[in-house]
């Protein structure tokens, strides 16, 4: 598996990293291996409308005849076992590829969906916020990346009850895991060509943690110097998301603020329906709607949008390199909604999920004729492999 | 509390919102105890810590975020018994327990503990970021938000955008024997110090809600009504509204309608008492 650090003279971080973590690989070979000429993913479904809309994803790919299998792994709250939870880890580990519901947390037990990340040590979570034309917003021209860092911070489950009536949580930043944010935000931005990178913080109240934190990301700009670098506290951020959105480009951030500013610009560009958020780690990707929602009212009702996990299901064909089915697949989506109007209730329709689905797949079918569409893997020809998938 | 009502004056693309915010003011994350792990103690975090993958922790922050059931009680008590003051319907508690189920599921706890006793106010709870999203989509659907320190920042920051920016929300901060009026948002404004371009009216509201606090309700008014009639008669807007005059002109404008709306004779000079027993009531 070869790490995006890699591509850079400093070797800051493999003094850091495990020895068995810097193996590299040759760039031509593909780095995801496919049995027969078929990838296999992963399928998490987790709760609430996840299982339904892994149906569908299912019923999308097949459509598009795209070269993968799936794998299934019924992990939600209700089957929440420890062994169900090691097999869904395993199977990511050996695939390198997951489609993900969210998982509801139960009251007593950690959140699986942290403890999954922690796990697979999924550092960066990215949600590309691009206003349609298809979705009417009060906002035009919004095209945001949110890195958020997805490991650490307020998330790292630490709390205890010192004593009876006084709890204490835990936030936990670390030197290495920012300056891994801070670089994979650059390199984004750098192939994404973007031209400004905001971290967000609140280092007037946090000054050590977040402190930290800036530090980090200021050393990272300092390589790249025709990338704009500027801090932003976050509520002022928060405020000037919703007066003025347009003047943010690419945004990094630790764990919590990254909670909500996606979900803020989530919901400038949409809703929970239309946003698709990615993990990446350094070995393994796992792909899932960007504000994480089980959906738990909406559940069996049919109402649901799956714009969103069909967006996810899209940005990992393209992370496998299948970039027409990819296209194919948003194109879809997006003609659904635009031309034949049809929209399911969030956005302000009358369409069931099935109804929308079927479109969807009509849509598909129509986009890629039924004789020569080529079936060849395509091969990974970028070095940088987060190129272009958000 | 801050109070972010949209107003006809300012042009904002949702209308008709109302929101009370309440926030924590004292604890949770601002609790400022933050230390820089000696090795010893990396040692024994290391074990819990699920990402103990760093052979070499060389930098390793972090920041204890407390939540106490006394305070959470109190400012829950305070929020419900302001709802209740001001004819509200909703009280809605934002917190993120998913994720830090002790310190927030405390927060909340107690927040169902005192909304037991006020059955005619709706309570309800919500995710920090589904509640972010929310303000964004359909801010009209929020009434009172309660919330530790952190997500009061944010949100109260998300409502005052929403509302027309930093400089239209005045904020107040209540303790038991004191209470400090300010800018809704916090900021310093280092940026446009000197330059007689700040919009004075969250500080003017701020002042006017000083004034109803001791009881002074018709100053109070006064200084409000003659704010609003200088951005929407008179047409005077500093730059951040998307106007061109500075400072001093909006001022002298406020004074001027505040000398029209206050006759020289014959206004009653004298301390108004605090009639009402919540002396909390109205005020925002």
């Amino acid at each position: 598996m070869q790490s995006i650090l890699k591509l850079n003279s400093r070797r800051v971080l493999s003094s850091i990293l495990p020895s068995c973590r810097s193996i590299t690989t040759n760039l031509d070979t593909p780095w995801r291996t496919a049995y027969g000429g078929k990838y296999t993913v992963t399928l998490i479904h987790g709760d609430g409308v996840g299982p339904e809309l892994m149906q569908h994803v299912k019923a999308a790919i097949r459509c598009v005849r795209a070269p993968v299998e799936f794998e299934d792994i019924p992990l939600s709250s209700n089957e929440a076992s420890d062994e169900v939870f090691e097999r869904a880890i395993t199977a990511v580990k050996r695939n390198g590829i997951a489609i993900k519901g969210n998982i509801a947390s139960q009251n007593t037990t950690n959140s699986l969906n942290v403890l999954l990340r922690t796990r697979l040590d999924l550092f960066a979570n990215v949600i590309r916020c691009k206003s349609s034309p298809v979705v009417p917003t009060r906002h035009s021209d919004i095209d945001i990346l949110v890195i958020r860092e997805n490991t650490e911070g307020e998330y790292s489950s630490l709390e205890h009850e010192s004593v009876p009536g006084v709890v204490e949580s835990l936030k936990v930043i670390t030197r290495a895991k920012s300056l891994k944010i801070a670089r994979f935000a650059f390199e984004i931005a750098k192939h994404a060509d973007r031209k400004k990178v905001t971290a967000v913080h609140k280092a007037n109240i946090m000054k050590l943690s977040d402190g930290l934190f800036i530090e980090c990301c200021r050393e990272i700009a300092a390589e790249y110097p025709d990338i704009k670098f500027d801090t932003m506290i976050v509520d002022n951020t928060c405020m000037q998301l919703v007066n003025r959105p347009t003047q943010f480009d690419v945004m990094v951030m630790p764990n919590l603020y990254g909670n909500i500013v996606s979900n803020v610009c989530a919901g400038l560009v949409g809703g929970s329906g239309f946003v698709a958020g990615s993990n990446y780690g350094d070995h393994f990707a796992v792909f899932e709607q960007g504000t994480r929602n089980t959906g738990l009212g909406i559940a069996g009702k049919n109402i649901a949008n799956p714009s969103g996990i069909l967006f996810a299901a899209a940005n990992m064909l393209k992370y496998l390199g299948l970039d027409q089915h990819c296209s194919t697949i948003k194109n879809a989506v997006l003609n659904t909604i635009q031309e034949h109007k049809i929209k399911t209730p969030d956005i302000g329709g009358t369409a069931t999920t099935t109804q929308f689905i079927e479109c969807v797949l009509n849509e598909i079918i129509k986009l890629t004729p039924s004789i020569g569409f080529n079936y060849e893997m395509q091969k990974a020809t970028h070095a940088f492999r987060f190129k272009d998938i958000d | 509390v801050i109070r972010c009502k949209s107003s006809p004056v300012v042009p904002t693309r949702h209308s008709d919102i109302d929101i009370l915010v309440i926030r924590e003011n004292t604890e949770g994350e601002y609790s400022s105890l933050e230390h820089e792990s000696v090795p010893g103690v990396v040692e024994s975090l290391k074990g819990e810590i699920s990402s103990g993958k760093y052979e070499l922790n060389f930098m390793l922050f972090t920041l204890f975020s407390v939540i106490t059931r006394a305070k959470s009680l109190k400012i829950a008590r305070f929020a419900f018994e302001i709802a209740k003051h001001a004819d509200r319907k909703k009280v809605t508690a934002v917190h993120k327990a998913n994720i830090m189920k002790l310190s927030d599921g405390l927060f909340i706890e107690c927040c169902r503990e005192i909304a037991a006793e006020y059955p005619d106010i709706k309570f309800d709870t919500m995710i920090v970021d589904n509640t972010c999203m929310q303000l964004v989509n359909r801010p009209t659907q929020f009434d009172v938000m309660v919330m530790p320190n952190l997500y009061g920042n944010i949100v109260s920051n998300v409502c005052a955008g929403l509302v027309g920016g930093s400089g239209f929300v005045a904020g107040s901060n209540y303790g038991d024997h004191f209470a400090v009026f300010e800018q809704g948002t916090r900021n310093t404004g280092l940026g446009i110090a000197g330059r007689n371009i700040a919009n004075p009216s969250g500080i003017l509201f701020a002042a006017a809600n000083m004034l109803k606090y001791l009881g002074l309700d018709q100053h109070c008014s006064a200084i409000k009504n003659a704010v609003l009639n200088t951005i929407q008669e008179h047409k005077i807007k500093t730059p951040d509204i998307g106007g061109t005059s500075t400072t001093t002109q909006f001022v002298e404008c406020v004074l001027n309608e505040i000398i029209k709306l206050t006759p020289s004779i014959g206004f009653n000079y004298e301390m108004q008492k605090a009639t009402h027993a919540f002396r909390f009531k109205d005020i925002d």
